[in-house]
């Protein structure tokens, strides 16, 4: 067998493959962080003060520093805390706990869109916190925030590119390994930004028409 | 029980620093380069020559629908195989302004459509010339409105900018890596890297909200 095999079809499937683990880290992080997102933005509205402190650091620490170097804590601190390395395991958890800080902060802004009258009447009502929440203020929040968590999941998306870094053989670092047997890193990569693209876009161009459509359904 | 040691980290503290800078320099540069180049494609986008907006459009829609990994990947392995050779340095830089020009023109396209027709009218009709309107009369007040989202914007891209280590070069994490090479103490030596990363971002906020305070002190108008 040759030291340097060409690009060929076969090589194409491969890195198209690949793109099932991008889907499932996605998919398993934005659920996660669907969660804990709504978790801190709960603690983020909250009236008391600890739990509102804690989210707001949370969400400072995780917007304040590269996706990259969470990563590497995870990975490293997983060592540390006595459980084997397992990239797949640390990409996981450190995109899970991004989402649910980007999500948190997204959804906080959604919570306070809904109009303060709204909660007030909730309360005259005599409906206590998990009733105004359930049926009051969260499913009107969860209208205005249908459009920016598309768009959040769009860098979720290319944000699990980075698990390629600590070793997980998601599309990125498997177009590193198809292109390390073929040499040919115009085609490789181009395959692969193109699998992103074909990921992405349809997300993008949803999230931009749902924008579109309830900033006009809200304009009157 | 695990020890922290950080000796070996801060023993090493000037190699931090030294990428630390690096990170900065790139940034900043990368920031100022994308901002002329946002200017650019969003006059461009805005000008209605129809073939411009489509190729300004898919240069967009391509930056912001795949990961900045893949696009260093792209430009420091795949650019070569076209005859353009770059140092991972430069490499990392020509890809964090091309990112940043994507994002850098949605924003200051959302910002020159802020402005109103009437406004160019009135500048037409006090016989302003073209690149005095664009200048004085668009550019000036869209920048403005669009401030806030043009430093997040790039607080994000120094944020992203840890993935130029990826291409080994000399930013702030590829001196963590190095780092945490020499001593194995990774835990460690991302901690501090961790914390400095966001030491930059927490001030480069506040130069900017410094900056915005002395440099916009007429009242906007609604």
């Amino acid at each position: 067998m040759p030291l340097i095999r060409p690009f060929g079809i076969n090589e194409f499937w491969i890195i198209v493959l690949a793109a099932q683990w991008t889907i499932a880290l996605s998919a398993i992080a934005f659920a996660g962080g669907g969660i804990g997102g709504l978790l801190i933005a709960l603690m983020r509205v909250s009236d008391a003060k600890w739990p509102r402190l804690i989210a707001t650091g949370f969400i400072r620490v995780f917007q304040g520093t590269p996706l990259l170097m969470q990563l590497f804590l995870v990975f490293f601190g997983m060592n540390i805390l006595g459980f084997a390395i397992n990239p797949w395991l640390a990409a996981t958890v450190a995109l899970t706990l991004h989402a649910s800080a980007f999500l948190g902060e997204i959804w906080r802004g959604c919570i306070e869109a809904v109009p303060p009258g709204q909660r007030e009447a909730a309360t005259a009502l005599g409906l206590r916190y998990y009733n105004r929440m359930r049926y009051i203020v969260l499913p009107q929040a969860s209208k205005i925030a249908v459009a920016p968590t598309v768009g959040f999941l769009v860098q979720l998306i290319k944000g699990t590119s980075l698990a390629a870094i600590i070793g997980f053989t998601e599309l990125t670092r498997q177009g590193q390994i198809i292109n390390n047997a073929t040499f040919s890193p115009f085609m490789v990569f181009g395959t692969v930004a193109a699998v992103y693209f074909v990921l992405c876009w349809p997300l993008s161009v949803l999230a931009r028409r749902m924008e579109l459509r309830f900033s006009r359904a809200t304009a009157r | 029980m695990y020890n922290f040691n950080f000796e070996p980290v801060f023993a090493g503290f000037d190699q931090l620093l030294l990428g630390a800078w690096l990170t900065i320099q790139l940034s900043v540069a990368a920031m100022i380069i994308g901002l002329i180049v946002s200017i650019a494609c969003a006059a461009g986008k805005t000008s209605g020559i129809a073939p411009l907006r489509w190729v300004i459009d898919a240069y967009i829609e391509i930056i912001r629908n795949t990961p900045f990994l893949v696009q260093i990947f792209f430009i420091f392995f795949g650019l070569p195989s076209l005859g353009i050779f770059l140092t991972p340095n430069s490499a990392a830089l020509v890809a964090l302004v091309v990112n940043f020009g994507a994002y850098g023109t949605e924003i200051i396209r959302a910002g020159i459509e802020s402005i109103q027709k009437g406004q160019i009218e009135a500048g037409t009709a006090l016989g302003l010339s073209k690149l005095q309107i664009f200048r004085y009369i668009i550019m000036k007040p869209a920048l403005r409105t669009v401030y806030p989202s043009l430093t997040s914007q790039f607080i994000y891209l120094m944020l992203t900018s840890s993935v130029v280590s990826a291409i080994s070069a000399d930013d702030l994490a590829a001196a963590g890596n190095n780092l945490q090479s020499q001593t194995f103490a990774s835990f460690e030596v991302y901690i501090v890297i961790t914390i400095m990363y966001l030491v930059m971002s927490v001030g480069f906020s506040t130069i900017f909200s410094a900056i915005e305070k002395a440099a916009f002190k007429y009242p906007l108008s609604r």
